[in-house]
């Protein structure tokens, strides 16, 4: 990837980001956010790794903020008033937070190794789907495996909660105390 | 060098100006078609000074669809609701647009060409996955939708929005697992090799094209295809009686136009998604880069050039035929009810689609354990 590309998908990332976090109507707010995992999806795929870049467009870009926008939709979500009143507390926990991100990402950096001892191109296969799965599942199988048993738990979980159970809708008080049946609806 | 830039140029303009111009033709062979389906004569009337019909020619209704109605389209008044998002309500088309215009980047239209010491490979974009660039694009293809209906203002076009998206993310699926069982059958992203390996015949009569291989993802990526270009009998997010058109509701003359050029754009995909995984893409049956043989060891030798021209015109004709097969559904089957349509999608191609690939898997462990 040439600087000059790199250069300008970043500084699109960045005000893409600074977008998401400025503008006040969410839906905006997500939009900059897809550009900016897009834009970083290009990015990676400019850096050689084409499968990561490309599942980044379709888990990130694809499908998650898909979800995103349900919620926003679902929640009925309002722009936001400038200079809101109030949440003192959190705005300062926030800025403690970005001080802390800003200082590991700072110290990262100071001990990064330099550009010169860098690879220039990477080895042939680098970044295919392939590579990445022969790692995936030889290296890391353990990892991949119990983050899918996590998952899964997540699913069941999520089924659970949203699941209603007519029996105990049956001892709720309120209709306990009106001697109904269970009613056939709620099945 | 500024030879090579040309070439890459005029190749992304025909694949541009193709998909297009077929996705124009198509709103003609949609309204034709569709009269010919309900007994009807269709649209006949206007003609440019009555021409064909003073020396006796039929009227076929081109005047019609191909000139006076997209003239009428992009001159009407551009309306946007009061209280509409004007700089979303104005994007939401062009983003439904760009995504399924950009995924024919990668489809091989048709083998090499030598030209003196220069091999042009027939596809836009030489992309090694990309298989993974088409489910990118069509991921993406799902804003616009969602957006125009969200930016309208209109709680019609919100909900014709929601039940866009949803259905869209919710076919993703099938179609993606339709996917990954045909680049496990070839073991490859690469459309243009997997259009390779569908060369040949089995037998001496059968061609090894995918559809032999994959039936029940073919099934499934033409009926996951039809549902993501939302037409009937998965229209769901437009409906007269509930939700008036549902996401472009509030869209009028150029952007509603855009929008219908979607829908097109679309069914040129989902045809050209199967002529290439199912049906051999550029291949012909006893077609070899040095020409015919047939079964019987009959040669009859052809031209590269011809050769290369033959299999684009076969592309095309495939491609012709399942945009032709999609208009017929659409004017054949009822449409679904809400619920039916995602229990089709989550509990009929979900678990249909994740058999699929298990039975795949140990096909391929077993044929390469045999060797």
């Amino acid at each position: 990837m040439s600087p000059g590309v790199f250069i300008f998908l970043a500084a699109l990332a960045v005000i893409s980001a600074l977008g998401t976090v400025a503008q006040r109507n969410p839906v905006h707010c997500l939009l900059a956010l897809v550009v900016t995992l897009l834009t970083i999806a290009v990015i990676f795929i400019g850096l050689d790794a084409v499968t990561v870049g490309f599942l980044q467009a379709i888990v990130y870009a694809g499908a998650i903020m898909v979800l995103f926008l349900f919620v926003i939709w679902l929640l009925n979500l309002q722009a936001e008033l400038r200079s809101a009143p109030g949440y003192l507390a959190l705005k300062a926990i926030a800025g403690l937070l970005s001080a802390g991100l800003a200082a590991e990402l700072f110290v990262i950096l100071w001990h990064a190794p330099s550009a010169a001892g860098a690879q220039a191109v990477a080895p042939a296969g680098y970044g295919s789907i392939g590579m990445l799965a022969t790692t995936l599942f030889s290296d890391y199988l353990v990892a991949f495996e119990i983050t899918s048993i996590l998952l899964l738990a997540a699913i069941v979980g999520a089924i659970a909660l949203a699941r209603r159970i007519p029996s105990a809708r049956a001892v709720a008080p309120v209709q306990a105390a009106a001697e109904t049946p269970v009613r056939s609806e709620v099945a | 060098m500024l030879i090579d830039l040309l070439i890459e140029a005029i190749k992304a303009i025909i694949v541009v100006v193709m998909v297009l111009n077929l996705a124009g033709v198509l709103l003609w062979f949609e309204r034709k078609g569709s009269a010919l389906i309900q007994d009807r004569i269709g649209a006949n009337r206007a003609s440019i000074t009555g021409l064909g019909q003073r020396i006796g020619l039929p009227n076929l209704g081109f005047v019609n669809t191909l000139i006076a109605d997209p003239l009428k389209l992009f001159t009407k008044e551009d309306f946007v609701p009061e209280g509409a998002d004007k700089f979303l309500h104005g994007l939401a088309p062009f983003l439904a647009l760009f995504p399924v215009i950009i995924t024919f980047a990668v489809v091989p239209f048709g083998d090499v060409v030598k030209i003196g010491s220069r091999t042009i490979t027939l596809q836009a974009a030489d992309v090694s996955s990309a298989a993974l660039y088409i489910l990118a694009t069509i991921g993406i293809g799902v804003y616009g939708v969602a957006l125009g209906g969200w930016a309208s203002n209109n709680r019609w076009a919100l909900l014709g929005g929601v039940r866009a998206t949803a259905q869209m993310i919710s076919y993703e699926i099938g179609l993606g697992l339709a996917i990954i069982s045909v680049v496990m059958t070839y073991g490859t992203l690469d459309l243009q090799v997997m259009c390779h390996a569908q060369g040949g015949v089995w037998f001496g009569f059968l061609p090894r094209w995918g559809i032999c291989l994959q039936p029940i993802a073919f099934l499934m990526l033409l009926i996951a295809g039809m549902a993501e270009s939302k037409r009937v009998p998965f229209d769901l997010p437009e409906g007269e009686s509930e939700l008036v058109a549902g996401y472009f509701t509030e869209y009028s003359g150029g952007k509603q136009a855009v929008f219908m050029m979607t829908d097109f754009a679309e069914i040129v995909l989902v045809a050209v998604l199967i002529t290439v995984f199912f049906f051999g893409g550029w291949q012909v049956p006893w077609l070899y880069r040095d020409g015919f043989h047939f079964p019987g060891g009959i040669h009859f030798g052809l031209p590269q050039l011809l050769v290369a021209i033959l299999g684009l015109v076969a592309f095309m004709i495939k491609t012709i035929v399942f945009c032709w097969l999609q208009i017929l559904i659409r004017w054949t089957l009822p449409r679904f009810r809400y619920d039916q349509l995602m229990r089709l999608g989550w509990k009929g191609l979900v678990p249909l689609g994740l058999a699929n690939v298990v039975v795949t898997a140990i096909v391929i462990v077993l044929a390469s354990g045999a060797h």
